[in-house]
């Protein structure tokens, strides 16, 4: 009897299996490895649970962090705490799309397929663009596709980022670029949004792209259309932008404003935090690029007799045919969150997006509001989403201790990515915030602060 | 499998239906036309669907039941590694202490997550026998991109910069040359043998002083054990390289060889297939990526430092190749990964081993007498056939994938590795029954009868799939892309 209850095989099927194989034991299939590399023992691998003691201990395990459905949250800084309809959870656990492979297989994979189909679609509402994939690893290394299919298309090396994008998103583009030798160059940000005066002064016909964040990093909603008027004085820069879907139910798409690349992370959409990954990049385009998307697209189609179906298209592109001429070697993607977050979005709708974006940005003003009252200075003036910055006069890391101890997760403390942030708390408000769980917050900072 | 078709939810879309519910606004409101210039208020809404919650249920219910999963049926889809994706994974990523947890909260207050990341990389270094892993890479091309990038700024802190090519055999994974280019390296190829393995003579012709690595993946996809791994290391290394190891085959070997004993330097798991993060209709994965001692300053920043007071992130790594990833991966997945690696243990992992390869086996003596077999001898945890047979009576190999449809199977990978005509790849996994694979050759050899007898059931399938086979050609001739409301 087998006492693992994944393993169906017996010791009497193991005889019956041995013998068609035409073997003595399980050991006459191994022969082919090397007595050298043989591993004596056993792995020196924690020892097995029973179901019961698995739930128990590992339930320990997660009841030593502190969560954020049960003690308020105001951190964001890319990743954010907002409502996530009781379906969407309920719709995921269908097995027959989460123990699913890719859908090679289309005429056994319609659902998939066509789940896709339709994320695909939202994304280009949300975006205001032409094409969007099935989805990318996260919004940040989306970001840095972004740039290789940028440099790819217009062989030049040279990538322009804001310094208001996330920093680990220039983080990761910089290790991107390292691998094709690329340029990264930074454009310094000044009251919170992208220095245009800076960004026209780099921008030339050598450049790949320009990238920026909108919102951006800081919360600030920066000025596409100037930006975008920069990077036309370059005749071949492409117009990057990452932005937050949630917010788009407020905001002017970056599609409005003549991007040609927008990325981002669906994580607002239906995606818990969950430590920051899984999450779900999307790669939205114009019909220009299409071909050269990275990843995998679902496209409509017909059957033999005329039904409509949905198959995996213009695989072309992408590593499993080109191999080694491929410019992306995305092959896993992050499909059950693309459905996750086509189910919040189909949940939310066209009228509940809207709400939710509304709710957020009302929700932020009243909180930057609030902590003005308390005599914290707001320190960017320009106009922002859910997200603001105030100076807490003190190291941030030792307010958040306080703030904990009053029952709060503090902001993001923004001079753990650069000195001259000293002292800036990063604060995000969510639809998830209650007035009182607000003012409650104001009064908690408030009080540390002046102590 | 439900044949009805389903509308687009797009489609059963009616204006003023909701499935939401979202608190009043209990603040008060800020004029916004004034917070914000007019050009950036969205004068446009998103024309997202409007339905009820029914109407939400009903519609992916009803997707649901068009699609395959290994919970509906058998999976022997070659390489994939489509083994039973336990329940209680599902159970324990679901926590709130694991599922809302922010990665930039205080070190304090995430002390469970990061243990149980510190465990995970401790078992998998285990495992593989390796020095140190990190749970960065989101996924299978992604940690091989990583390993790369670690192996290239080796080399480079060696003054080594003229090492610029990356060996692939043949037979390998699509991803394997794609991200050598990626990370900037030129891929070359070097041919299998006749018996399936990699060419020695051929090797040592390709190696040589502007070597990086050689990427292998061991058992390689033919299924077969590389037996001349102690000599191909002693090539790879001899000549500077250094040897990657693609973890997609790791369920073949755990507990009976380790990468890190046959030579490897780096090597890259996936977390989805062999520890039973669910595949998720194509993801998210896990790829975590672990190398030897003098590999381990190069490896991605963060790290998890276990410390007298509690675990840490260490960013202190001046020779890292810097972050590949935002946060620290993919960690509802490792959660999973976790979750199993403890149901199982030491003696449970060795015996998934040696099952995945008993089953295979198995399923491979059964079937070889009707299809032809390309390399004829025992296969780890996964085997090639070709339908070269079947081909000469008209019967491609695409239509015998197509007729399994129709007996409720997942059909097998297909035309991969590129070196076989015709190729069926065929892993069963360790987690299926001789019941099961026994009902599943009779179909196959059901299929071959066909082709002898009555091929057009063959060439035809699918007969009783939703959707018949579908015009491949023109969806990618005249893409449509995304739904346009008519």
């Amino acid at each position: 009897m087998s006492k693992f209850r994944y393993l169906p095989v017996t010791e009497e099927d193991r005889q019956a299996m041995l013998s068609t194989i035409g073997v003595e034991s399980i050991e006459d299939l191994f022969k082919d490895v090397p007595e050298d590399v043989r591993f004596k023992g056993t792995l020196d691998v924690e020892k097995a649970l029973s179901e019961q003691e698995l739930y128990r201990f590992m339930s320990s395990l997660a009841a030593k962090n502190v969560n954020t459905k049960e003690t308020p949250s105001f951190l964001g800084a890319g990743v954010y705490d907002h409502y996530i309809p009781s379906v969407v959870n309920h719709m995921l656990l269908r097995s027959e799309f989460y123990t699913a492979y890719t859908p090679y297989q289309p005429e056994i994979s319609q659902g998939e397929l066509q789940a896709i189909f339709e994320f695909q679609s939202m994304i280009c509402e949300l975006t205001g663009m032409d094409v969007a994939n099935s989805s990318m690893y996260d919004g940040l290394t989306a970001l840095a596709e972004a740039a290789l299919l940028a440099c790819g298309t217009t062989r030049n090396k040279k990538i322009i980022v804001s310094e208001a994008v996330h920093p680990e998103g220039r983080d990761v583009l910089r290790t991107y670029a390292k691998g094709q030798h690329l340029e990264v160059v930074e454009v310094p940000a000044v009251n919170g949004l992208t220095d245009l005066d800076q960004l026209k002064a780099v921008v030339d016909d050598e450049s790949a792209c320009v990238i920026v964040q909108y919102p951006n990093f800081f919360g600030q909603i920066e000025p596409l259309k100037d930006v975008e008027a920069a990077v036309r004085l370059s005749k071949k820069a492409l117009f990057i932008v990452a932005a937050n879907p949630l917010s788009l139910g407020l905001l002017t798409p970056p599609g409005a404003f003549g991007a040609d690349i927008v990325v981002g992370d669906c994580q607002p959409l239906g995606i818990p935090a969950q430590f920051g990954g899984p999450h779900c990049g999307y790669f939205a385009t114009t019909k220009k690029y299409m071909r050269k998307v990275p990843g995998r697209l679902v496209g409509q189609t017909v059957d033999e007799e005329g039904r409509r179906g949905f198959v995996l298209t213009l695989q072309a592109r992408e590593q499993h045919i080109r191999r080694e001429k491929a410019t992306s070697n995305i092959c896993s993607n992050q499909a059950l969150n693309a459905l996750a977050s086509s189910i919040a979005m189909s949940a939310l709708g066209k009228k509940g997006l809207q709400e939710i974006a509304h709710q957020n940005m009302q929700k932020a003003h009243y909180a930057a509001n609030k902590l003005k009252e308390k005599g914290l200075s707001v320190v960017f003036a320009g106009p922002f989403f859910n997200e603001f910055v105030v100076n807490v006069n003190q190291p941030v890391r030792e307010v958040n201790k306080k703030l904990l101890e009053k029952g709060f997760i503090g902001g993001f403390d923004l001079e753990m990515i650069n000195p001259a942030y000293k002292h800036h708390m990063l604060i995000a408000v969510t639809e998830q915030r209650t007035k009182q769980e607000i003012d409650d917050f104001a009064d908690a900072l408030g009080g540390v602060v002046h102590d | 499998m439900t044949k009805h078709d389903q509308p687009l939810i797009f489609e059963i879309t009616k204006p003023g239906r909701v499935a939401y519910s979202l608190p009043e606004l209990d603040v008060p409101e800020t004029d916004l036309t004034e917070a914000v210039p007019a050009d950036y208020l969205r004068s446009q809404p998103a024309e997202l669907p409007e339905v009820s919650e029914l109407d939400l249920v009903r519609h992916y219910t009803a997707l649901s039941k068009r699609n395959h999963g290994v919970d509906s049926g058998f999976y022997p889809l070659g390489s994939c590694t489509m083994k039973y994706n336990p329940k209680i994974n599902e159970d324990i990523a679901r926590l709130n202490g694991f599922s809302h947890i922010h990665p930039y909260q205080d070190e304090e207050t995430v002390q469970g997550a990061l243990e149980l990341m510190y465990r995970l990389q401790q078992n998998l270094a285990a495992i593989t026998g390796m020095d140190e892993v990190t749970l960065q890479p989101a996924a299978g091309a992604h940690g091989e991109w990583t390993g790369l990038m670690i192996i290239r700024a080796f080399h480079e802190a060696n003054g080594d910069f003229q090492r610029t090519k990356v060996i692939v055999p043949d037979s390998a994974h699509g991803t394997n040359p794609a991200s050598a280019t990626v990370a900037g390296f030129e891929a070359i190829t070097v041919k299998s043998n006749e018996k399936g393995l990699v060419d020695l003579e051929d090797l040592k012709r390709v190696v040589g002083e502007d070597t990086a690595a050689l990427m292998l993946t061991n058992p390689n996809t033919l299924g077969l054990f590389e037996e001349e791994i102690v000599e191909l290391a002693k090539i790879v290394h001899d000549a500077g390289g250094k040897l990657y190891y693609d973890g997609a085959n790791m369920n073949a070997i755990m507990g009976v060889t380790r990468p890190g004993d046959m030579g490897f330097d780096v090597v890259h798991l996936n977390l989805h297939k062999t520890f039973t993060g669910p595949h998720g209709g194509g993801g998210p994965g896990s790829g975590p990526v672990g190398v030897k001692k003098d590999l381990v300053k190069f490896l991605p920043k963060p790290r998890i430092i276990k410390t007298e007071e509690g675990y840490r992130f260490d960013d202190d790594m001046p020779d890292s190749i810097g972050r590949v990833k935002p946060f620290y991966g993919n960690f509802g997945i490792n959660v999973r990964a976790y979750t199993y690696i403890r149901t199982m243990g030491p003696e449970g992992l060795a015996q998934v081993s040696k099952d995945a390869v008993l089953n295979a086996n198995y399923l491979f003596r059964r079937l070889a007498p009707y299809f032809d077999v390309p390399y004829d001898r025992h296969c780890k945890h996964e085997f090639v056939l070709s339908g070269r047979r079947q081909k000469k009576l008209g019967v491609r190999t695409l239509d015998i994938a197509k007729r399994l449809l129709d007996f409720g199977y997942h059909p097998p990978t297909v035309y991969f590795p590129l070196i076989v005509d015709e190729a069926l790849m065929i892993e069963p996994t360790e987690t299926e029954s001789k019941e099961t694979l026994d009902a599943f050759a009779d179909a196959m050899i059901q299929i071959a009868k066909e082709a002898e007898e009555s091929p057009e059931i063959v060439q035809e399938a699918p007969h009783a799939t939703p959707v018949k086979r579908l015009d491949e050609t023109e969806a990618a001739r005249h893409p449509i892309l995304r739904y346009v409301k008519a």
